[in-house]
């Protein structure tokens, strides 16, 4: 009797400190991650700090990039940045779209989960091989094909004006435009799926075809999912590093041809990071992965509240 | 006529959106086709055991940018998967707080880092603190990206498993750490593993937060504390030289790298098939 009641308290105290110190585990895991944020941010603002002494804000409104006189002004790279990425969206958009209404609402049933497969198998390949491939493939293409045309039919823009080498803005926007489609598709995909489908069913009953119930009952439903989805998008172009750095030709310079070669934010850490010899150069580099972490945070929170909403309540019923 | 131009309208939309799908995939098979057709030629037992030779020396490979891939790599799955499946663990068994949901709010803004940025924290966190570029610095870099991606994975493989079967073990009277350990992560277990699989193949092939911290090396790998050659660096420095015997190098090795990648995905893939019949 008297052990019995001994192990019962045993084992119901054990139980307790078992469970609060497994939750206490995890949970600091848990808090691990808020750290592991913190620390990003904390490093790259500490270490950006003498490069935010010395040009404040300037830094994002000079042209200037001279390591040999220590003139650092972020601006060329910026311009790449946001050209290369806003070229990028405006090629991968549309596409997107379409592959996100074809994969969920017209392409047969059969057909749907393999391509989704294949598609978001592209996100898969690094993007160092995406680049191999921009060096040798595409930017001999788009000297060879693409840029004759242009050049030709639209060369009265400034855009498409000068001599193409290959390595260009255009190229770095084409490359930026394969590797942000799959990620735009399938969050544009995934939203699409959550409108419920006797919103479909509607459409349906009162005769409209495949891609009028599309246009009128799904579309205006997932309207602000889908921009979440254009821009992750974005925030996956602007962060893109290797791909680009391959095939934009860094050069410093704004330039209004797409033509000519380019730079972007990225692209200058990857290549000058290592050789950056002075104190301030390096903290200038670092400024810039600063602003590109403070860039990257702001869109996700953006696009996260954006399709999290549609996620969360409509996805719900669906399943 | 009406119906009919409404016919065509869908039609129209039904071909221009599937061309959309059509003209996605063409880069993907051209990257594979032209990376087997450059890469197969110098792919050989050479390659893939020795260490690389100066230019112009013919021979020579990338034996130790595949081990010194494994190994940052490993290190990464050192940190990262403890980490990020047992934070996935908390937000899922234990996280309904604000606390638990403003923790799975971060780990979902930050899959969204600069794989750059993650390699400047590589430097800034170890290689200053170290004074040297080194294998841990880039394992560090890696599980970076590594963590939230596995903890939002775990997360939701979690959150699929049945109430009931918790409640079963819960009656029982089996504390709720073990029916967690024992019951809940076991049957999520084929998710977790698709998780962290994926984020694996994600992480091998990054090469932007390596640069500067796992750097590269041109001999076999000498220490954790030690630079280190990784497959992903190494055809990168490869792919932007003139010359076209390391090209040629470059494709090879690119070659090998998409295999490893592609087989973990489409691996995963039919693992998790078979067994949910998806």
């Amino acid at each position: 009797m008297d052990r019995l009641k001994l192990s019962f308290f045993r084992s119901s105290r054990s139980k307790l400190s078992g469970d609060f110190i497994f939750e206490a585990v995890v949970g600091l895991f848990a808090l691990g991650i808020l750290i592991l944020a913190f620390l990003l941010f904390r490093e790259l603002f500490i270490e950006s700090g003498l490069s935010r002494k010395t040009f404040g804000l300037s830094f994002l409104f000079t042209s200037t990039w001279d390591p040999v006189n220590e003139i650092f002004g972020a601006l060329p790279f910026i311009f790449g940045t946001l050209v290369s990425s806003f070229l990028a969206l405006l090629i991968a958009v549309p596409f997107s779209l379409g592959i996100a209404i074809y994969l969920s609402e017209l392409a047969p049933e059969k057909l749907r989960t393999p391509l989704s497969f294949i598609i978001e198998l592209l996100a898969a390949i690094p993007s160092v091989i995406i680049g191999l491939w921009g060096i040798f493939i595409l930017a001999p293409f788009i000297r060879d094909y693409l840029a004759p045309p242009l050049s030709t039919y639209l060369g009265f823009l400034p855009l498409f004006q000068g001599p193409m080498y290959g390595l260009s803005m255009l190229t770095g926007g084409v490359i930026l435009a394969i590797m942000v489609i799959p990620i735009t598709s399938s969050v544009s995909r995934e939203v699409i799926m959550t409108v419920p489908t006797h919103q479909r069913e509607a459409a349906l009953a009162l005769g409209a075809t495949g891609w009028e119930t599309t246009r009128i009952a799904v579309l205006p439903y997932s309207r602000s999912g889908i921009f979440g989805a254009v821009i992750l998008g974005f925030g996956r172009a602007i962060g893109e590093t290797m791909a680009v750095t391959m095939v934009i030709g860094n050069s410093p310079r704004i330039s209004e041809s797409l033509f000519s070669p380019s730079y972007t934010m990225a692209s200058v850490i990857a290549n000058e990071f290592v050789e950056a010899t002075s104190k301030l150069y390096v903290s200038s580099l670092i400024e810039i992965g600063f602003l590109l972490l403070v860039i990257s945070v702001i869109i996700n929170v953006a696009a996260r509240i954006l399709v999290w909403k549609l996620l969360k309540v409509e996805g719900g019923k669906v399943a | 006529m009406k119906w009919n131009k409404r016919k065509i309208i869908d039609r129209v939309m039904s071909t221009l959106t599937a061309a959309c799908v059509v003209i996605a995939i063409i880069p993907l098979l051209s990257i594979l086709y032209t990376v087997t057709i450059n890469g197969i030629s110098a792919v050989s037992l050479d390659f893939l055991t020795q260490i690389p030779r100066p230019v112009g020396e013919a021979g020579g490979g990338l034996g130790n940018a595949i081990e010194g891939t494994f190994i940052v790599v490993g290190i990464a799955c050192l940190i990262g998967l403890p980490v990020g499946i047992l934070s996935g663990v908390y937000l899922s068994e234990y996280g309904q707080n604000r606390f638990g949901r403003f923790v799975s709010f971060v780990a979902d803004v930050l899959t969204g880092t600069p794989s750059i940025v993650a390699g400047m924290f590589g430097y800034t966190f170890i290689v200053l603190y170290f004074g040297s570029f080194s294998a841990i610095a880039g394992g560090v870099a890696l599980s970076v990206l590594m963590i939230p991606i596995v903890t939002r994975t775990t997360e939701e493989s979690l959150r699929l498993v049945p109430g009931s079967i918790k409640e079963a073990s819960l009656a029982l009277g089996i504390p709720k750490w073990k029916t967690t350990f024992y019951i809940v992560l076991s049957t999520a277990r084929s998710g977790i593993i698709t998780g962290a699989l994926l984020s694996i193949a994600r992480i091998s092939g990054e090469t932007a937060p390596l640069l500067f911290t796992s750097f590269g090396n041109m001999f076999w790998a000498n220490g954790l504390d030690k630079p280190i050659s990784t497959m992903p660096v190494q055809i990168y420095t490869y792919a932007i030289t003139p010359f076209p015997d390391w090209h040629a190098k470059a494709w090879a090795g690119a070659l090998v790298l998409i295999i490893l990648i592609l087989v973990l995905n489409i691996g995963v893939r039919f693992v998790t098939r078979r067994k949910y019949g998806v």
